[in-house]
């Protein structure tokens, strides 16, 4: 256990000391920061059915930058100790493959959440100022994060895989967007095709993490997501034990 | 310390090791040589852990490499090849980050680090980013890693490839100090080193042991053994089979050049054949313009064993 905090310490660290770093979390501020403040104007503008929550988790100006961030919190995971070969002397010490992948997986998640966690601010700031409640309860709050921290750990294990793949950064985070986008239209199907039958509705309403959100910021919290979402993750994170495995034996 | 029986690594198309036994017992300081490709990095990488071996068993300290990896893995300090690395992280920070991985306990962390600061006179710069240091001083930085948790056993792939002379020296200096009281397997292309250093030496090529004996017994056994050369100015007929019935001569050639003829006899390693020269030289009358001993040297070994297949 001790072993695995001292990796779990350097994995946050290394984002830390990284200047990629600073700069994702600032663009992700201001971005968020105008999303949250379009949500408010949108509001604004008259009587509407949606709560301040529901406005500023449902829209584009949401989902882009959202999905923009993966890639470049995960790409460096692995590829870097591949290029770099630190991946050997990370390796041949005597802590278990597993260790690593987990280590590696939390570090990012853990700097994803951090880029999260000002967004808390924005819902206060808001209640303090209008008095207003932003939510109509708790659970849309809850749900709302919830879903974040889910989808969040999905999309960072599939960047943790892209980048075990590669030993090039840009590699990963090419990989990485393009399987994020790929779940995201998958998704999106839903509202394009014609009147599609009750099983392939059922199969895309899985994808749709435009869906999920639009349930779970009103409070509707489903367990269909909820599952998914975790035994996907898991199942990426074995994948992803073995494609660095594979490589690391490859060598 | 180190068992190894039948070990192998085969790749895609390829084996890079086949079927390598050999010891090394505690104490002792094991010089690995071998071209480049031989397969000496490969071997390293399977008694670290880094590599499963495709057949064949290994053992640290008594733990089987593979069924019990992470228990044989704190016995060996390595360092891989070429030394990478975290350039983002500071020399203290980067040995104390290794040595709590390493299982090192929390209350001894800093006065481990501190030691292995000591011993690879790192002291000055332990605030230094890694990034920011010379070649020679991530060297000594890799090993201090290497020794961090005290290891028994150390693994050094070619700790000195890439140095200059003076760096050579200092890292090679700092292994002989270490090698007192552990376990060194180290791998190199630079055979004074080994001469210098090793108890013993493994020599390794296309994936099989050619030789693992001591240096001197290396020389004495192998036909490479020795040269004397010599020149004489307008040599009498018989020199040729003068210089090739003296005892241990095993081979004569001969070269002229205008009015002077040079000769190099091969012998073995046990027999000095100057004095018998000289003799011969004397009662013949040669004019003898130069006389040339030339002792065998690891390099020649080296040299017959790995060319060729």
């Amino acid at each position: 256990m001790r072993t695995f905090i001292t990796l779990l310490g350097r994995e946050v660290k290394s984002f830390l000391y990284s200047p990629i770093a600073y700069v994702v979390l600032f663009f992700f501020l201001i971005a968020t920061g105008f999303n949250f403040y379009s949500g408010v104007s949108f509001l604004n503008q008259g009587p509407s059915e949606v709560t301040v929550v529901e406005a500023a988790f449902n829209t584009v100006l949401f989902w882009f930058p959202f999905v923009l961030i993966f890639p470049l919190i995960t790409m460096r995971t692995y590829a870097d100790e591949f290029r770099m070969g630190t991946i050997e002397t990370l390796a041949t010490a005597p802590i278990s493959d597993s260790q690593i992948v987990l280590s590696k997986f939390l570090g990012a998640f853990i700097f994803y959440i951090l880029l999260w966690a000002p967004s808390f601010l924005y819902f206060t700031a808001f209640e303090q100022i209008t008095g207003k409640a932003a939510a109509v309860a708790a659970g849309a709050y809850g749900g709302s994060y919830l879903l974040l921290l889910l989808l969040g750990a999905f999309y960072v294990a599939l960047g943790c895989l892209a980048s075990a793949l590669t030993n090039e950064q840009i590699n990963a985070a090419v990989m990485t967007f393009v399987a994020i986008f790929g779940f995201f239209v998958t998704g999106l199907l839903g509202f394009i095709l014609n009147s599609p039958s009750q099983a392939v509705r059922d199969l895309i309403s899985y994808f749709s993490a435009v869906e999920h959100m639009a349930d779970f910021s009103r409070g509707l919290i489903d367990s269909r997501p909820l599952v998914w979402y975790i035994s996907m993750t898991s199942f990426i994170l074995f994948l992803n034990l073995q494609v660095f495995q594979y490589r690391k034996w490859k060598a | 310390m180190i068992d190894v029986v039948n070990l192998t690594k085969r790749y895609a198309g390829f084996t890079a090791v086949r079927e390598i036994s050999f010891q090394v017992q505690r104490g002792e300081v094991v010089g690995f040589l071998g071209p480049n490709g031989a397969g000496k990095s490969t071997t390293m990488r399977m008694l670290t852990g880094y590599l499963p071996p495709s057949s064949g068993r290994a053992s640290i300290a008594g733990f089987d490499i593979f069924e019990q990896s992470i228990e044989a893995r704190r016995h060996i300090g390595y360092l891989p090849e070429s030394t990478p690395l975290y350039h983002d992280m500071r020399v203290h920070e980067y040995l104390r980050y290794r040595a709590s991985l390493k299982g090192v306990e929390a209350s001894k962390v800093k006065e481990r680090v501190g030691d292995v600061l000591e011993m690879c006179d790192l002291r000055e710069k332990e605030r230094a980013l890694i990034g920011t240091l010379s070649k020679g001083q991530r060297q000594r930085v890799g090993l201090a890693d290497a020794l961090v948790h005290d290891p028994e056993l150390l693994i050094l792939d070619e700790p000195t490839i890439g140095l200059d002379p003076n760096q050579i020296r200092q890292v090679r200096e700092l292994i002989k100090n270490l090698a007192n009281r552990r376990t060194v397997l180290i791998s190199t292309h630079i055979l004074p080193e080994v001469e210098m250093m090793c108890s013993r030496v493994v020599v390794i090529h296309k994936g099989r042991i050619r030789a693992s004996d001591t240096a001197e017994n290396l020389l004495l056994k192998h036909r490479a053994a020795g040269e004397i050369r010599l020149e004489v100015h307008q040599p009498p007929q018989n020199t040729y089979a003068q210089l090739a019935a003296l005892r241990g001569v095993k081979e004569v050639s001969e070269k002229m050049l205008g009015e002077e003829c040079s000769f190099l006899l091969r012998t073995d390693a046990e027999t000095d054949l100057t004095e018998a020269v000289l003799q011969l030289a004397q009662t013949g009358k040669w004019s003898l313009r130069s006389l040339l001993r030339r002792k065998p040297t690891l390099e020649d070994v080296f040299v017959d064993l790995t060319q060729g297949d």
